[in-house]
């Protein structure tokens, strides 16, 4: 593996109590494999000295408390672990969640923008985008916010020149080659599709977020009925 | 409420910000959740400390000032952090100490003299239901704060504190070396980061030997530093994990230095991250203060923290 010339994986310095363990230069789903090994590597040779762990793309920041270990001896263990690293292929499998969406203008007022763009219907942009299973690369943004790609390179577009102050929660939405739902209630540049009954954060629930790094995710389109009966936020996105 | 917690304040007038605070929101980072946690972690340590509380009691962080608390019992009280000019019963407190107060008797937070966040701790600490493990208020995320939703205080709130179990409150005063004095423009050691030899010579050279402005554009997110714009041969990256002070740098070329409440992911190239110290010394800075960027070394750096950590008996 390299990266501009350099080999990878490489350990690089993120503050007093981090390393950021760069894997790969590419997104690519197979990096999950070792990015997950990788994370459960670490809460074992860490143990109670570990803070967090923020995996993403093709990195995985650890966090360690500097009371407990020196950043040298936490760097340490980072080496040793990665020598006799074994990707984590189970971690491909990953959880299968299917969201029920409803895709509409009302809920999502980018559909037809998004369209235009593409050179096709809004129906098939809406077919485009439900037909495929993506898979979580990151969780970021907000709680539960997850990152998903990749997305068909035919409904790729930019984001909105001007983001909205406020997107309603379970909005999903497009940009790049990157797709989402939007946890809660946020600004937001990305272009609405429409809206998913799903819940994806939740206080009350164990492990908190319906979607984590490495599950694959399916759009369900279904009607505004079924959406509603599912317990969907109906009420139409306010652009004034 | 608790059996062992008791009303301590009446909220007479909220202000612009007062948010509760304890160490921070750890081990779920991975799922978006950003840290918390005090801005100022030198001033609300103190705080803690002086009101007797061990590491991680959660205090009340004002910025601005503007609060003003009528007290609901007798309750043993320590400000640190930046003075913002307040009183009690309209008599000056004094700060960097434990003073008692009686039950009807008024604190009043009034506008920044030095430093920006205050931090008010009492003896046993506030308490509130702690939500994914900390009681540390992020209105963006709807969680935490006193009533566990993030809620900004309101007027009428009544808020609880923890019947005081911690050790007896001794210390008089916290040393003068420790009463910082905000106004003075400060350095702000920085951990050099991977991608620091993408930057150009020239904007490294800026980078440590110009004067930065702090931005009013500045939260708990981060702090926007405006100067001469760096160049960096990298514009944006995939996302990754950033850390606490990390100093991301912009298309733009200005730097952010980000603190507790940032975006657990971010792809913009950085200089590096500012101590633990650092960026709470930032997060004292007004609008318009000039600070300078000094490389540090680990080593330097971790002594530093350690010997910061260990005067607070952890």
């Amino acid at each position: 593996m390299s990266a501009n010339g350099q080999h990878l994986p490489r350990i690089e310095a993120a503050g007093l109590d981090g390393w950021l363990v760069r894997l790969f230069d590419r997104i690519e789903e197979d990096n999950l494999a070792w990015i997950s090994a990788l994370a459960r590597e670490c809460e074992m040779a860490f143990g109670a000295a570990l803070i967090d762990l923020v995996p993403s793309y093709t990195t995985l920041l650890v966090v360690f408390d500097p009371m407990q270990l020196t950043p040298l001896a936490a760097r340490e263990r980072l080496v040793e672990r990665l020598r006799q690293l074994q990707p984590d292929e189970a971690a491909l499998a990953g959880e299968v969640h299917e969201l029920p969406t409803w895709y509409d203008t009302s809920v999502g007022p980018d559909l037809e923008r998004v369209a235009e763009h593409a050179g096709l219907s809004v129906e098939q942009v809406i077919d485009c985008h439900a037909s495929a299973t993506y898979r979580v690369f990151a969780l970021g943004f907000a709680p539960g916010f997850a990152f998903m790609g990749l997305l068909d390179e035919k409904l790729e577009v930019p984001r909105l020149d001007t983001p909205r102050k406020r997107v309603p929660v379970n909005s999903v939405a497009i940009t790049g080659r990157q797709t989402a739902a939007y946890p809660a209630a946020t600004p937001g540049g990305w272009n609405l599709l429409g809206r998913t009954a799903a819940t994806l954060f939740d206080r009350e629930r164990e492990g908190f977020s319906l979607l984590n790094v490495g599950d694959r995710v399916c759009f369900v389109s279904v009607d505004r009925d079924t959406f509603a009966s599912k317990g969907g936020d109906t009420t139409p996105v306010d652009d004034t | 409420m608790k059996e062992t917690s008791r009303v301590g304040f009446r909220v007479e007038r909220a202000g612009p910000l007062a948010l509760l605070q304890d160490a921070g929101r750890f081990g779920v980072r991975r799922l978006g959740v950003t840290q918390g946690g005090p801005a100022d972690l030198h001033g609300w340590a103190w705080a803690n400390r002086l009101a007797g509380n061990p590491w991680g009691a959660a205090a009340l962080e004002v910025t601005f000032g503007g609060l003003t608390l009528v007290a609901e019992c007798d309750v043993t009280i320590a400000v640190a952090g930046a003075d913002l000019g307040v009183t009690l019963d309209d008599t000056p407190l004094p700060l960097w100490q434990p003073v008692v107060v009686r039950e009807g008797q008024t604190l009043r937070f009034g506008s920044p003299v030095n430093g920006l966040r205050a931090y008010l701790a009492p003896a046993g600490g506030f308490y509130a239901e702690p939500v994914l493990g900390s009681v540390s208020c992020v209105a963006r995320e709807g969680l935490g704060g006193f009533d566990g939703h993030g809620s900004k205080l309101a007027d009428g709130d009544r808020l609880t504190v923890s019947e005081k179990v911690g050790q007896a409150v001794e210390q008089t005063q916290a040393p003068e070396r420790e009463r910082i004095d905000y106004r003075e423009p400060a350095t702000l050691a920085l951990l050099p980061g991977a991608q620091v030899r993408d930057f150009t010579g020239a904007s490294l050279y800026a980078a440590f030997n110009q004067t930065w402005r702090v931005d009013d554009r500045a939260d708990r997110m981060g702090v926007r530093l405006t100067g001469p714009p760096l160049a960096c041969r990298v514009t944006s990256m995939i996302s990754e994990g950033i850390g606490l002070g990390a100093v991301q740098v912009p298309p733009d070329g200005q730097p952010i230095a980000l603190l507790n409440d940032r975006q657990t992911i971010g792809g913009y190239p950085r200089l590096g991250a500012l101590t633990p110290l650092s960026a709470a010394r930032l997060a004292q800075c007004l609008p318009g203060q000039e600070v300078r960027l000094s490389a540090t070394s680990t080593e330097n750096a971790l002594m530093a923290y350690r010997h910061f950590r260990c005067s607070f008996g952890t």
